[in-house]
């Protein structure tokens, strides 16, 4: 099994005709996704690589069966897109868009968690099952995907969509597939932390250990070592922390909109430390990541 | 992007919330007329972007207008957190019964607005919620429901105000709570809020800070502000090659090449995405490498951004190479940073094989990207070679 997504995932891409999104509908398809429709306002009738364009979502699951969606539209039609999708019950909705205002994220999270619903992003690449589907730009073109991402033991967590791919390329070339790997987004608020993740990878017959990649701000980590804490969780984690040198540059912000010290809590020092108390292990470079993993593979065994 | 208290307090005066007699001064005769005008004691705040102003002699009292003058030129050249200021807040000064805190900012762990209030203000909000717990309420408040009057009511009458007093501070709780709504802030704070002698509210100090990525719904409050479209409002101000790299980014709508932040060193970095920045930036610091920028492409960028970001930092002063590292990349196409890289090395005089320390993009165009650079005599490497071990071949040859 895999966490999220299987092959037998249905899902819509909103802004369907957008530069972006149609890459991306082209590279899931290629990856074997189930693709039932998309959506641009005003556009219904055409089609992206075969798939039907729509004007409004409920077009799509009024006819059908959908899972999930991909919501690629410019930053100031986000929240909208989010609540059509939520309002016709779809409970995935993967939020690419960057930049959206901290306040609509916060709104698209709130309506989701009345709707029974997840998001995972904003800010993010989506998610990819290796062998089973992926679900927006995670790993790019099918060739590239297949290169870098492979099936097996390891969940990954990013708040980095490019470093979920350098990392799950590290795994595949040292012999340990994923999984599944979460692009969770690199904003202040999003859909979905580590923590919330936890409970799927727990319960995931396939998932034995747990790669991330983390950064200053936030309190994601903290969130995590509480989780793990309180939950009793022996799922093996090696966590590798960017931007250590963020915590000698107070108020600057790098990287990703939720990249920032601001206080004690947002540095990397304060975030290893809760994590390493925790039982998590953190790598010093993204190479020593599989050797680690393998070990308290072996160590769980 | 953080407002200078004059600023803050113009938006809650927008709104109706009690402020005293206060005026802006850039000069020492501004605030002789500006302490004359309110007519009293007074006190001068130094306007900047930085708490700590008290203890860093910042703020002063003055009883006469003279004294004033004086204080003005005493204040505005001290330099607080690396702050310096350009004016002065003169305001009049109260006699003060009680103070209190109210402020609202994001809980990023509950994902909601959380509202923060106290009867023990003017003081560091965290010290009273460590010692005196009681004294301090937190509520989160819904961003679906309509913001209605019993949030402020339940934050303020759970620290045990009550009586009049609690149906004259409720009123401006609330509206702090809208203002934090209605202009997509990250942080609106009054601390504190006094209770003067004879029983009005006054807010001695406050501030707020909008969100960056908000901007664009809000240029009308910015521009009656008098906030330029170029201020960042960053812990620093840009400097000039920082500007330069914005620039950069803002010429092509295709791809990142930008984020600029300026360094010391000898290497420059073209580096990406935005993990991967901060990944090869921690890489090449561990390795003992003296990084002369920091920076970000990602997205597709064209051969022309990349080639301007690299003619950019290879201007720099004191920087002898440049490192071009990302991460497997996704959708950033490898043969076009290679081309930009290349013909920003050729632009700016230098030979692309001396002045490229290292190339590691991994990912899609690889093939055609590693042909060009390989014709250019270029070094580089693909996957097999890991981010730190790119950062340190990098290092090892530019030198520490």
């Amino acid at each position: 099994m895999s966490i999220l997504i299987t092959a037998d995932t249905t899902f819509i891409v909103q802004g369907i005709t957008g530069r972006e999104a149609v890459n991306l509908t082209r590279e899931n398809l290629d990856y074997g996704a189930r693709i039932v429709g998309g959506v641009t306002p005003g556009r219904a009738g055409r089609d992206v690589y075969g798939v039907p364009v729509y004007d409004c979502v409920r077009d799509i699951t009024s006819k059908t069966r959908v899972d999930g969606s991909v919501v690629c539209v410019p930053p100031r039609f986000a929240r909208d897109a989010v609540f059509e999708a939520l309002e016709n019950g779809i409970r995935l909705v993967v939020v690419v868009t960057e930049r959206i205002p901290r306040q609509e994220v916060a709104q698209m999270v709130e309506l989701a968690a009345l709707r029974g619903a997840r998001i995972i992003g904003p800010n993010c690449l989506g998610l990819i099952s290796p062998g089973e589907a992926k679900m927006g730009g995670i790993g790019g073109p099918a060739a590239n995907t297949e290169r870098a991402y492979s099936k097996g033991p390891v969940g990954v967590m990013s708040r980095s969509g490019g470093m979920t791919t350098e990392i799950a390329n590290t795994l595949t070339a040292a012999g340990l597939g994923q999984s599944t790997a979460v692009s969770i987004g690199g904003d202040a608020i999003i859909g979905t932390t580590y923590a919330e993740l936890m409970p799927l990878f727990a319960a995931d017959p396939q998932t034995r250990a747990i790669a991330i990649y983390s950064e200053p701000g936030g309190r994601m980590e903290a969130e995590l070592a509480d989780w793990m804490r309180d939950n009793g969780c022996t799922l093996p984690i090696v966590a590798f922390m960017a931007g250590r040198f963020m915590d000698e540059m107070p108020g600057m912000r790098f990287g990703h909109a939720g990249t920032i010290v601001e206080g004690v809590a947002d540095t990397t020092a304060d975030k290893i430390e809760r994590m390493t108390k925790a039982g998590i292990a953190v790598a010093e470079r993204i190479e020593e990541i599989p050797d680690m993993i393998r070990a308290r593979l072996e160590e769980a065994a | 992007m953080r407002f200078y208290e004059h600023e803050s307090k113009a938006l809650f005066a927008r709104h109706g919330l009690p402020l005293g007699p206060r005026h802006l001064a850039r000069s020492a005769d501004d605030a002789r007329r500006a302490a004359a005008a309110i007519g009293g004691p007074v006190v001068l705040k130094s306007q900047v972007l930085s708490g700590g102003r008290m203890k860093a002699g910042a703020v002063k009292f003055a009883d006469s207008p003279d004294r004033a003058a004086a204080l003005f030129d005493e204040i505005l050249p001290i330099v607080v957190n690396g702050q310096r200021a350009e004016s002065v807040l003169v305001e009049a000064r109260s006699e003060v019964a009680q103070e209190y805190y109210a402020g609202v900012t994001w809980d990023g762990r509950r994902k909601l607005p959380v509202l923060i209030f106290s009867d023990m203000g003017g003081i560091d909000i965290e010290e009273v919620a460590e010692k005196h717990p009681e004294h301090v309420s937190k509520t989160h408040v819904s961003t679906l429901l309509p913001v209605t009057p019993r949030i402020a009511k339940e934050a303020v009458g759970a620290t045990g105000v009550t009586g009049s007093e609690l149906n004259r501070i409720a009123p401006i709780v609330d509206a702090l709570i809208r203002i934090f709504f209605e202009y997509d802030l990250t942080l609106a704070e009054i601390n504190p809020l006094a209770r003067l002698a004879d029983g009005s509210f006054a807010i001695l100090d406050g501030h707020v800070d909008l969100e960056a990525e908000a901007r664009y719904k809000h240029e009308a409050l910015l521009h009656e502000l008098g906030i330029r479209p170029e201020e960042t409002r960053q812990a620093r101000p840009p400097t000039d090659f920082e500007i330069a790299g914005a620039k950069v980014d803002a010429s092509d709508h295709r791809g990142v090449a930008g984020n600029v932040v300026e360094f010391d060193g000898n290497l420059g970095l073209i580096i990406g995405a935005g993990g991967g920045s901060l990944t090869l930036f921690d890489a090449v610091r561990k390795q003992g490498g003296r990084p002369a920028n920091y920076c970000e492409i990602g997205g597709n960028p064209s051969v022309k951004k990349v080639c301007e970001l690299t003619k950019l930092v290879l201007s720099k002063p004191g920087v002898v190479q440049v490192a071009v590292m990302m991460n497997v990349v996704s959708n950033t196409r490898v043969d076009i940073v290679a081309r930009g890289v290349i013909k920003g090395c050729i632009e700016s005089g230098r030979d692309p094989g001396r002045t490229i320390a290292i190339f590691r993009i991994p990912g899609s165009w690889e093939d055609e990207g590693f042909k060009i650079l390989k014709y250019h005599g270029v070094e580089f490497c693909d996957r097999s070679v890991s981010m730190h071990e790119a950062a340190a071949r990098a290092v090892a040859r530019v030198g520490r």
